[in-house]
C-alpha cells in the first residue's frame, strides 16, 4: 500500500502542469473517483485546510490522503512521490539553463514573460484581497502592508516581509485582546 | 553556512505562503533577493520554468534556487525545508486537534496574516509590472514594446475572464508572452 501511494503520487507530480489548483483536480480525479481512498467530502475538506494552511497545496493533499491511507508512513510516501519527480526534473533544467538563456530569441521571450508573470502575482494578490472580509482592521493592515512593502520593493531594502507579517499578526493579537472576537464567527473568510 | 541559511529561508516560504503557488512568489523573492542568492531576472525566468514543469511551483522554485547555489544537496534541503511546515501542519491537524484552525488565537493571528500578506503581493506585482512593463517607456530610449505586451495581456487575461466566466490558465499566458516577447523584440 505505501508503494502504491508512492507510485500514484509520482504519476500525479510528474504529470500536472501548473501547480496547486490543476493538482487538487488530478488528486480529485485519482483519489476520490478512481481508487476510492477518501469521499468527495473529504477532498472538500482538505481543499479548505490546504487553502487555510501555509505551503504548497499539492504537498498538503499528498500528506491528507496518504495519512489517510497507512498513517504517518503514507503520509511521507505520498508527500515524497509528489515531490521527487519535478525534483530530478528541475535538477537536470538548472544545470543547463544558462546555456540556453544566451540564446536571443529564447532570452527575448523571457522578456514578454517577465510581464505575464507580474500579472499573474497581481491577479493571485486581488484574489486574497476579493476573499478577505473587508474590516476597517483588515484593510488597514492591508494598507499599511502594500505601503511598506512598495517602498521596500522601489527603495531595494533590505527590511525582509517576514518582519512585515510578524508585526502584522501581533497588532492583530493585540487588538484581540484588547476588542475581543470581531462581530461575525471568525474574522476571516476561509 | 549555505545549508542552514537554505533551510531556515525555505522553512520561512513554507510557513509564510498562504493562498497557492502566485502568492508564494513575492516570498521567494524576498528571501532570494535578500540573501543574494539570485538576481530578479534569473529568478523571475525560473518562475517561467516552473510553471512550464510539472510539480508544485513552490517545489520547483526550491529545488532550483537550492541547486544553483549548493549542488543536488542544497536543492535537496530547500526542497525538503519549503515542504515541511505543510506536511507537519497537515499531520498536526489530523491526529491532534482537528479543530485547530478554530482556535481563536489561531484565528486573531490569522486575521492579521491574511491581509497583510495580500498587501505584499500587491506591492510585488504592481513594482514587478512598473518595472518589466511600464518603465521602459520612462527611459531614454523610449521603448513601447514592454507597455504593449503589458496592455495586451492584461486585455487578454482579464477581459477573456469577463466572457468566459473562467480564468485563462497561467501555463497559456506564459506560452502567450514568449511569443509576444520573440514578436516584439525580434528572434
Amino acid at each position: 500500500m505505501v508503494f502504491t501511494l508512492f507510485f500514484t503520487f509520482a504519476k500525479i507530480g510528474l504529470f500536472t502542469f501548473g501547480g496547486g489548483y490543476a493538482m487538487i483536480s488530478i488528486i480529485e480525479n485519482i483519489c476520490v473517483e478512481q481508487k476510492n481512498w477518501i469521499t468527495h467530502d473529504e477532498m472538500m475538506d482538505v481543499t479548505v485546510i490546504a487553502e487555510s494552511t501555509p505551503g504548497p497545496i499539492a504537498i498538503n493533499c499528498a500528506t491528507y490522503v496518504g495519512y489517510k491511507q497507512k498513517g504517518i508512513w503514507g503520509a511521507m510516501a505520498a508527500t515524497l512521490g509528489v515531490v521527487l519527480p519535478s525534483f530530478f526534473i528541475i535538477y537536470l533544467i538548472s544545470a543547463f539553463l544558462d546555456n540556453f538563456l544566451e540564446i536571443t530569441w529564447i532570452a527575448n521571450a523571457f522578456k514578454g514573460i517577465r510581464i505575464a508573470v507580474g500579472l499573474l502575482i497581481l491577479d493571485a494578490g486581488i484574489n486574497m484581497f476579493v476573499k478577505m472580509k473587508k474590516k476597517f482592521v483588515s484593510c488597514t493592515i492591508m494598507a499599511c502592508s502594500f505601503a511598506a512593502m512598495f517602498l521596500i520593493c522601489i527603495f531595494a531594502w533590505s527590511f525582509s516581509s517576514v518582519f512585515l507579517m510578524l508585526i502584522a499578526a501581533v497588532v492583530s493579537l493585540v487588538i484581540f485582546f484588547i476588542q475581543g472576537e470581531p462581530a461575525g464567527k471568525g474574522g476571516e473568510s476561509r | 553556512m549555505i545549508y542552514l541559511e537554505l533551510f531556515v529561508g525555505f522553512l520561512t516560504v513554507g510557513l509564510f505562503s498562504f493562498g497557492g503557488a502566485y502568492a508564494a512568489i513575492p516570498l521567494i523573492r524576498d528571501v532570494v533577493l535578500s540573501y543574494g542568492w539570485l538576481d530578479e531576472d534569473t529568478l523571475m525566468n525560473m518562475v517561467a520554468i516552473s510553471e512550464s514543469t510539472p510539480g508544485p511551483i513552490m517545489v520547483n522554485m526550491a529545488t532550483y534556487v537550492g541547486s544553483r547555489k549548493a549542488g543536488i544537496w542544497g536543492g535537496a534541503l530547500a526542497t525538503f525545508a519549503v515542504i515541511l511546515p505543510a506536511f507537519f501542519i497537515i499531520l498536526l491537524i489530523m491526529v491532534l486537534m482537528r479543530k485547530m484552525l478554530d482556535h481563536k488565537y489561531v484565528q486573531a493571528v490569522f486575521r492579521g496574516l491574511k491581509p497583510c500578506i495580500a498587501g505584499i503581493i500587491l506591492a510585488t506585482g504592481c513594482h514587478m509590472i512598473i518595472k518589466n512593463g511600464i518603465s521602459p517607456l520612462f527611459q531614454q530610449a523610449m521603448d513601447f514594446r514592454a507597455p504593449i505586451i503589458f496592455l495586451i495581456l492584461a486585455l487578454l487575461y482579464f477581459g477573456l475572464r469577463g466572457v468566459r466566466k473562467k480564468k485563462t490558465s497561467p501555463i497559456i499566458m506564459i506560452a502567450i508572452s514568449a511569443v509576444l516577447g520573440i514578436f516584439a523584440y525580434g528572434a
